[in-house]
């Protein structure tokens, strides 16, 4: 999905009704915003957070310290290494670390829902989308995580609803 | 909160930077850990520095840790913070960690280093200055700061590495550098050992890949297909359709050959090899062998071209030779010079003119350039204090005495520069001097001499630098010495030697003396011009027509891009100054240096005997060129280039299209009726070869030697997937789909053999001569893909091209040249990288691990003893260790196996 048309995505499901136009930048069409007041936005999370704030849903930002930091933390792994990575390799690894981070997590942050968990569901989309049944079983916390997020009321939007089995086929992989 | 950090790790700088500001809000404690402990519970990597929150959860990004410390302090964020934060993240960090891991792990330097993260840097440079502000969102330091300041500071601590263009980057940094906390973090993290503290983390890390330039690996890369618009594709299939009509008439051969107002006039020039010695595949590749590519390559785009060279042949080493060999410093030239022009026709280099620099022609030129000097006052007169050897009765020059750098401590360096550090060296600097000769310690005498005026001419050489270097084609180090070497500020240079072999000084009490050789060797280019022919000046006084090229290793670049310059300058005579100056990074052999004397690597004579075609040489040594880093010769490597590029690849394709006509269609070129796949393949070997050709203006040799490659590999998936063989046996459609790929196919190879023809001239003659290419089309290089074979075409009778290089030829050939013993040789610091070994020894290694493998499971499966199994498996993570070091790899520390 292009940066662009993501964070059109976002714009909907934050209940913003005027649309912002984003240009793309360079080699990584990285996204930029032109605001009214000031400068221009570059760089997907940044515009995100921006776009959170003119929602006034400044919660979905975090409310404590530890919350922001854990935010902006996830929001820099989605630009880094989920757009990153390049090989099925880097892919595993990813999904591993995920799976053992969410073993007792609801949300990124713990317990609060927030824009890091609408991020990287959007970046997470397309890699999702191509798993095995064996894989999401393999990765079930994120199969656990990623299900709870594109249910998610004004989330999923147009994509495509990924389909996760409730029963467990391969009991005895390891 | 526990805080995680390991010694050398650059997250430690701004995150110590930072933690100030949590200070009272928050018990803070430090833990020193190794660089390979896995302190975040969920993360299969090491990651440090990480924090511990109290609640138990971790922070593993070093921008989140500082965002925290921030936060804790009451700051809030905001939309310009996160916009550079984001951009540290994604920009930033893929350059600077591949840059701090050339210059820590590999021990890289200058534009090696700088260049991968010159644009970030001058990214931050213009945001400060644009918004006239000290920092970067503000008038106060913020988290942006911090955070930047901390990834920047490893490299940024060398002035080296801060470019003098950036001034608003600089006083940013040097503001920040003097605060306390970023003092007090330096001090812990660098420990004063300088950039050298990251070592020991940093080596243990994987090399990351820069996302750009990748360019730079031995192999190829995968390719990834471009998209193609329609638009492209259109283009495309019309020009093809044009075919050889379309090619521009062939520019009438002129003798001798002179610039033509209106038309590009290309004038080429190779490094003058020094006449006492046999050159080596290093030099060859250097200089000569590079600028033969690239006049080729000038040549069938029909500009006018004159590529010239020559042995410069002055100097005391000259002399000393002779007598060493009983001989007249003349006749040494006389037979060197015979060598040299021998070599170089061997290797097939295309020059028009190989001359020599002791002529008349030399003294009359150098003497007038001289007297223009003098007379405005350039040059100046000193005292001298030389080394004598007494014993040999003779003042001792530059090459002649050996001794310590007082630089860098190499035992090595010789009178007037060190081959280790490059830097240039004042033969009685020198720490324990030693007659070459005679081995006796010299004697330090004062001598008279003339000096030229740098410092004078220093403004007009800048001048004419800012209107040179912009948008010119001047390599990347060529850029960064004369940059170095103006930035140290320019010093008189002495012009003059005490000796007798070269051209005389025209000046009352110099007449026991003569210029020294960098003086005149540069002007060396001119006198064999004026030899060549008698309207010399339409070439060298006439800067407003000509477009030079010099070509040369890189330790040639002051005297061709400053002293030179200078001359020509101060001489005030409209001199044809170097328009672009390209310069190549060494070439190793084997692991070490090449060394006559040790009687290490490969020399230009000894490459004829090998039995290996000038073609291969060639073609291998193209393919290895020190473009933008050293690079080294290696007999594995070769065999492995040749069987697989050549043989495999380029080889395999054009012989099966030339095979396909010869057999199927009775040597006829088939009808073509093209599909979308054929005009697809039309339009990517189009845009290869425009790829191809964007590299060659820029002389990126090596690299546009790639684009050669690309196009076959395309060729080869085509013919593969398009099974013409299949379809000559099938109905009448399939028939004609195989005459289709088959003239498709055939007609690729006819434009490989042109666009390789600057690589491996004979090959490309006897490819055009087996398809019968007609003769316009073999001497043009048209910026697009033309049909040059049309149906009914008759080619000739097609042979193979190339011949595989065995293993056991290649081993002989290693130690005949003596790659064996190179380890006796020193090793430059510069390059501990680890060695690794030969792709045939990781094949071994590969197989046995797999067999061992195979052992292990097939006992377990047994349910064999259990003893015995323990001992395979012990032997079988032997031999992992054993490849991981065979191919450099960083070995994985063994991980228990959990159990559900």
């Amino acid at each position: 999905m292009a940066a662009a048309a993501e964070l059109t995505l976002l714009e909907k499901s934050l209940g913003l009704s005027k649309g912002n136009k984003y240009s793309a930048q360079g080699e990584r069409q990285i996204p930029v915003l032109q605001t009214n007041n000031g400068p221009s936005l570059t760089g997907l999370t940044t515009i995100a957070t921006h776009l959170v704030k003119q929602a006034n849903k400044e919660y979905l930002l975090g409310s404590t310290a530890e919350e922001k930091a854990i935010v902006q933390q996830w929001l820099e792994y989605r630009v880094t290494r989920v757009d990153g990575q390049s090989t099925k390799e880097d892919l595993r690894t990813l999904l591993k670390d995920l799976n053992s981070y969410l073993e007792d997590k609801v949300y990124l942050t713990g317990h609060n829902f927030t824009l890091a968990d609408i991020l990287l569901y959007y970046g997470l989309h397309r890699f999702i989308v191509d798993l095995t049944v064996q894989e999401k079983e393999k990765y079930l916390n994120v199969s656990r995580w990623f299900c709870h997020i594109q249910h998610y009321p004004g989330i999923r939007q147009h994509l495509s609803s990924v389909v996760f089995i409730k029963n467990r086929l391969y009991t005895n992989s390891h | 909160m526990r805080l995680f950090v390991s010694p050398g790790s650059p997250g430690s700088l701004p995150v110590l930077a930072a933690a100030g500001r949590a200070r009272g809000r928050a018990e803070l404690l430090i833990s020193t850990v190794g660089p390979e402990e896995c302190v975040v519970p969920f993360l299969a990597r090491p990651k440090v520095p990480a924090l511990q929150l109290d609640g138990g959860n971790y922070l593993f990004s070093t921008s989140a840790i500082c965002r925290y410390f921030f936060l804790l302090s009451g700051w809030e964020q905001d939309d310009l913070t996160n916009q550079w934060l984001e951009w540290e993240a994604t920009e930033l960090q893929p350059v600077l960690s591949a840059a701090l891991y050339y210059l820590v792990v590999q021990g890289k330097k200058g534009e090696d280093v700088l260049g991968p993260v010159r644009r970030a840097l001058t990214h931050v440079d213009q945001s400060l200055s644009r918004q006239n502000s000290p920092f970067l969102t503000g008038e106060t330091e913020s988290l942006a700061d911090i955070v930047l300041w901390g990834a920047l500071y490893p490299l940024l601590q060398d002035p080296a590495y801060l470019p003098d263009e950036l001034g608003a980057l600089r006083s940013w940094f040097q503001t920040l550098s003097t605060q306390e906390p970023c003092q007090r973090a330096a001090e812990t993290v660098l420990k004063q050992q300088g950039i050298l503290a990251l070592r020991p983390y940093l080596q243990k890390q994987p090399q990351p890949s820069p996302p750009e330039d990748k360019a730079v690996s031995n192999e190829p890369e995968e390719e990834e297909l471009a998209t193609l618009s329609e638009e492209e594709i259109a283009v495309a299939v019309t020009a093809w359709e044009k075919g050889l009509e379309s090619l521009p008439p062939r520019r009438p051969q002129q003798n001798p050959v002179l610039p033509v107002a209106g038309e590009r006039n290309v004038l080429i020039t190779s490094a003058l090899p020094y006449v006492n010695n046999v050159p080596h595949l290093g030099n060859i590749i250097g200089c000569v062998l590079s600028a033969d590519v690239f006049a080729r390559y000038s040549r069938l785009r029909q500009w006018n071209t004159l590529y010239l060279c020559g042995t410069d042949e002055y100097g005391t080493a000259t002399e000393t030779k002779a007598m060493e060999e009983g001989l007249t410093p003349q006749e040494i030239c006389d037979k060197y010079h015979i060598i040299h022009a021998d070599i170089y026709r061997w290797f097939n280099i295309s020059f028009d003119i190989f001359g020599r620099t002791t002529t008349p022609q030399q003294t009359k030129i150098t003497q007038d350039i001289f007297q223009r000097l003098l007379s405005r006052g350039f040059v100046l007169q000193d005292t001298v204090e030389q080394l004598r050897c007494e014993r040999c009765a003779r003042f001792l020059a530059d090459r002649f005495v050996e001794g310590v750098c007082p630089f860098c401590g190499y035992e090595e360096a010789r009178g007037d520069q060190c081959d280790k550090c490059g830097k240039l060296i004042n033969a009685i600097e020198l720490k324990k001097p030693q007659c070459k000769v005679c081995r006796s310690s010299p004697v330090v005498k004062s001598s008279q001499h003339l000096f030229l005026d740098l410092p004078k001419l220093e403004e007009r050489l800048e001048e004419w630098l800012g209107k040179t270097l912009p948008g010119s084609d001047w390599t990347p180090n060529a850029r960064f010495i004369i940059r170095s070497w103006l930035r140290d500020g320019l010093k008189p240079r002495c012009i003059t030697r005490d000796l007798k072999w070269g051209t005389p000084v025209p000046l009352e009490g110099f007449e026991d003396k003569v210029f020294y050789v960098w003086f005149d060797a540069t002007i060396g280019y001119l006198s064999i011009t004026a030899n060549y022919t008698d309207q010399w000046e339409r070439w060298w006084k006439n800067p407003e027509q000509v477009d030079l090229y010099q070509f040369m290793a890189k330790d040639n670049v002051p005297f061709h891009g400053l002293v030179f310059p200078c001359s020509a300058l101060g001489a005030e005579d409209n001199y044809t100054l170097v328009k672009h100056l390209i310069a190549t990074e060494y070439l190793n052999y084997e692991d070490g240096k090449f060394s006559k004397s040790r009687g290490v690597g490969v020399f230009g004579d000894m490459a004829q005997d090998t039995g290996i075609p000038a073609d291969i040489w060639r073609f291998y040594l193209l393919y290895i060129r020190p473009e933008g880093q050293d690079s080294a010769f290696s007999w594995t490597d070769m065999l492995l280039k040749n069987n697989s590029e050549l043989l495999n690849n380029l080889g395999n394709f054009i012989n099966r299209a030339g095979m396909f006509v010869s057999k199927f269609f009775g040597g006829c070129v088939p009808e073509m009726v093209l599909t979308s796949d054929d005009r697809r393949l039309l339009a990517h070997v189009t845009l290869e070869l425009q790829h191809y050709h964007q590299l060659l203006e820029k002389a990126r040799i090596r690299d546009a030697l790639r684009s050669i490659l690309t196009i076959s590999r395309h060729g080869n998936q085509y013919i593969q997937v398009n099974e013409p063989w299949k379809r000559i046996k099938g109905d009448e459609a399939d028939r004609q789909r195989a005459g289709t790929v088959t003239g498709m196919a055939v007609n690729v190879a006819a434009l490989l053999s042109v666009m390789l023809q600057p690589y491996m001239p004979t090959v490309s003659a006897s490819i055009q001569a087996q398809l019968q290419l007609p003769p316009p089309a073999c001497s043009v290089l048209p910026t697009n893909f033309l049909c040059t074979l049309p149906a009914g075409h008759q080619i000739g009778t097609v042979s193979p091209l190339f011949q595989k290089l065995e293993n056991d030829q290649i081993e002989s050939l290693r130690q005949r040249f003596g790659g064996g013993q190179a380890k006796a040789s020193p090793k430059p610091a510069a390059e501990e990288t680890r060695k690794t070994a030969g792709p045939q020894e990781i094949q071994t290694l590969l197989e046995e691990v797999t067999k061992q493998g195979n052992l292990v499971r097939e006992l377990k499966a047994q349910k064999a003893d259990k003893n015995q199994v323990a001992a395979e498996v012990t032997k079988l993570l032997d031999l992992k260790k054993q490849l991981a070091l065979a191919e450099g790899k960083p070995l994985e520390t063994p991980k228990g196996k959990k159990k559900k």
